[in-house]
């Protein structure tokens, strides 16, 4: 680990609230986007001379298109519910964010000039004007929020500051000031095709591996499929689940399932990427071209369904825009919502009984869950709400002899960020990262002390990444964070399967 | 008619129409700008049903403000239900219908000490935004200034109920003459100091709604994360702006 420069926060045993502490994250901000990676999102490639009222312009264009910026915009009554529910706040006292405080940095200059009190009484309303100094206050503290939506549980009107974020983004993208992070990637997607930039060859190689992988492994010949028409079902999943750990085994949690339920799927390089950074930046624009390539890939590969694999905010892109974005899907099989989650699918086979289950192959763990922010408060999974929380849970407790919740606040609709999402999984943002982990790690080390806890499961790619980085700085194993559908694979007997038992009869039949 | 009641006769007036126009105003840009997207915080109802219940829940018995803080949520909630009740009983003061007055007259005895609550709970909310350390930095001078009218509005009509009583039968006379605009009829505003501070801070709330974080009542039902339906993969949701970049 390289030599850490900023004070890791200590974990206590019970929530506490810090007091305020102005400015102790205002240095943090991730490197700014270079101009030939602004051009292919269609925005200005940097600064214009005019940028404050293309600036108030953009603004102006953003609150006759979103409901959700011109009612919370006006709404806040300033009650402080918020104040102590976000993790990165919890984490570094910095009360700009304080979700409200956050808001705060747009609402200021937005009653400034589309409010008659802001226009015409302005220090009593505390507007302010748009100068550098709070466009890089913007820059630094709107890159400081992970579009969690805690605080909109907890706010009386249910105001999002994920909503304020984004059109903070938006409007900072629109005069040229964009994130490297996450609009490069959104470039690699229009170039070549997902987030990681793996091209075709390099996909169907990994692919190619994993098969072998696999049948070494088990003794069954289990199918990565890539770009196969006419199959059933097309899978797309986060481009980190083809390489990064424990990602990758998690892939192959679902190749097992699918081999199983006999069902046909492929993979796609046209769609190899779950991900939609456009959400983080808050581009309707760029978060529907990044939708469409899923479209095309189901039009021309004749698929019936469409499957995600486990990702966080793509889940929340797949289940609550897809059908805004790309639809209607009235090409596709009606009997199965478009798109399902792999979750669904591999609790339907559960429950219909077709998947042979050990669960003593993960006798070695004592699992808790991560419910992640967009999965937790930005979608739903199977007919009833709250199955978002309900199928993850069932599924390892059907692979899992041994499952601990960590405490009610800080799961379900309460759980907390892992720190790393909304397009701030760089590490030019470590400190916040890791600081903005804080209560997470605290949850996870009560259940980790108080019921013996050695693993931590997610469905979330980003999570997966963050909690790998972060966990050893609070001295925990990296290890520890698994994937669910890596407890689907260690559990699965798949029909032929021969295992370590197997082969050692056969060794002493030999001798 | 007296100079004060003429004054107070326009200033009712103009309080009223900046009232209802700055409403409509703002009411209708909520109505007419569209939520392209299914943003509902979930877990979410997923019927139309449930979503008036998750509405009715917040509104009535503010459920988010009780998951979030339980000391906030005592005092904001019995404010604004003391505020209701007080208000109901004001009714007295701009109607003849009987079935009105039997009402309030019913409910009187008990809403009439729930000025107190108000009181009560503005004074909790206020102590809780100077004193702690996260709220006082949030709030700006109207914050402060807002409760403050509240405050002065709800111990000025307290003073006028028991302690120095006022000639109501002239003020109901005054409002009935305004609201049926017969001038002729219209008896002079009583000038006793706590029915005049009173109306005063009151006319100066009409005006201030519209242009206030007051808009957070009619904002609360145009609130995306509240009123939707969670459906989007059942029902295509597009607004209009959007369906344009599909042709």
């Amino acid at each position: 680990m390289a030599k850490v420069e900023f004070k890791i926060p200590e974990l206590s045993e019970y929530p506490e609230v810090p007091p305020v502490v102005p400015g102790t994250m205002a240095h943090s901000k991730p490197y700014v986007a270079k101009p030939q990676f602004q051009e292919p999102l269609n925005f200005p490639g940097e600064l214009p001379d005019d940028w404050h009222d293309k600036a108030i312009e953009a603004m102006g264009d953003l609150l006759g298109k979103y409901r959700s910026l011109q009612v919370y915009l006006d709404s806040c009554v300033k009650c402080g519910a918020c104040t102590d529910k976000c993790h990165y706040y919890l984490g570094t006292s910095d009360p700009k964010n304080m979700p409200v405080g956050r808001q705060d940095l747009l609402r200021k200059v937005y009653r400034r000039h589309f409010t008659f009190a802001g226009k015409y009484f302005p220090k009593l309303v505390g507007a302010e004007d748009l100068t550098k100094e709070v466009l890089d206050d913007w820059y630094s503290y709107f890159h400081q929020c992970s579009q969690c939506r805690r605080c909109s549980v907890f706010c009386p009107y249910g105001i999002d500051t994920a909503e304020i974020s984004m059109a903070a983004r938006e409007i900072m993208d629109r005069i040229g000031v964009g994130q490297k992070y996450c609009n490069e990637i959104i470039a690699k997607v229009y170039k070549i095709g997902n987030n990681l930039g793996l091209p075709e060859p390099a996909l169907a190689d990994t692919l190619e591996g994993l098969e072998e992988d696999v049948e070494d492994d088990t003794g069954v010949a289990v199918k990565y499929p890539l770009d196969v028409k006419g199959a059933d079902i097309l899978v797309v999943t986060p481009s980190a689940d083809f390489f990064a750990e424990p990602h990758v085994d998690g892939l192959i949690g679902y190749g097992k399932v699918f081999h199983e339920a006999g069902v046909s799927w492929t993979l796609s390089s046209k769609a190899s990427e779950a991900a939609n950074f456009g959400m983080f930046i808050g581009s309707y624009e760029n978060m529907r071209r990044v939708s469409l390539r899923i479209r095309e890939a189901a039009l021309e590969l004749g698929v019936k369904r469409i499957i995600f694999g486990e990702c966080g905010h793509a889940w929340r892109v797949a289940y609550s825009f897809l059908n805004t974005l790309a639809g209607p899907f009235d090409f596709l099989d009606p009997k199965y919502p478009v798109p399902q989650h792999i979750l669904e699918f591999t609790w339907g086979e559960i429950q219909k009984g077709t998947l042979n289950i050990d669960k003593s192959a993960n006798d070695d763990m004592t699992l808790t869950f991560h419910d992640s922010c967009n999965v937790a408060r930005a979608s739903r999974m199977g007919p009833e709400p709250g199955g978002q929380f309900k199928i993850p849970r069932n599924v390892i407790k059907a692979v899992c002899n041994n499952f601990v919740d960590m405490a009610p606040d800080t799961i379900h609709e309460k759980t907390f960020c892992c720190g790393g999402g909304g397009g701030l999984l760089t590490d030019d943002l470590m400190e916040l990262r890791v600081k903005g982990a804080k209560p997470r790690m605290e949850a996870l080390k009560n259940v980790i002390e108080d019921h013996g806890v050695t693993n931590m499961a997610a469905i979330c790619a980003i999570c997966k990444s963050q909690f790998t980085k972060v966990l050893p700085y609070y001295g925990m194993d990296m290890d520890m964070i698994v994937s669910v559908h890596q407890l689907v694979s260690n559990a699965i007997v798949l029909t032929g399967q021969t295992g370590e038992d197997d082969e050692d009869e056969s060794a002493d039949d030999a001798a | 008619m007296s100079f004060l009641t003429v004054a107070f006769a326009a200033l009712f007036y103009a309080a009223t129409v900046l009232l209802v126009v700055g409403l409509a105003r703002r009411i209708s840009l909520y109505w007419r700008t569209p939520a392209p997207l299914k943003i509902p915080t979930t877990p979410a109802p997923v019927t139309q049903g449930g979503v008036v219940l998750r509405m009715f829940r917040e509104v009535v018995f503010f459920e988010s403000l009780f998951k979030s803080t339980k000391w906030t949520w005592l005092f904001g909630w019995v404010f604004h239900m003391a505020l209701f009740a007080v208000l109901f009983r004001h009714l007295r003061y701009f109607t003849e219908a009987e079935s009105i007055m039997a009402l309030v007259a019913f409910v009187s005895p008990l809403f009439k000490y729930l000025a107190f609550a108000m009181i009560i709970g503005l004074l909790g909310l206020w102590a809780r935004r100077l004193l702690v350390d996260r709220v006082r930095y949030i709030s700006a001078p109207s914050d402060h200034l807002m409760l403050l009218l509240l405050l002065l509005i709800g111990i000025s009509g307290a003073m006028t109920t028991f302690v120095a009583h006022t000639d109501v039968v002239a003020v109901k006379g005054f409002f009935r003459a305004l609201m049926t605009f017969s001038f002729s009829d219209m008896p002079n505003l009583p000038t006793d100091p706590f029915m005049i501070v009173h109306l005063l801070l009151v006319a100066l709330l009409m005006i201030i709604f519209p242009i206030s974080k007051l808009l957070h009542a009619p904002g609360i039902f145009f609130s995306p994360t509240r009123n939707q339906i969670d459906n989007p993969r059942e029902q295509r949701h597009v607004s209009d702006w959007a369906r344009k970049l599909e042709q």
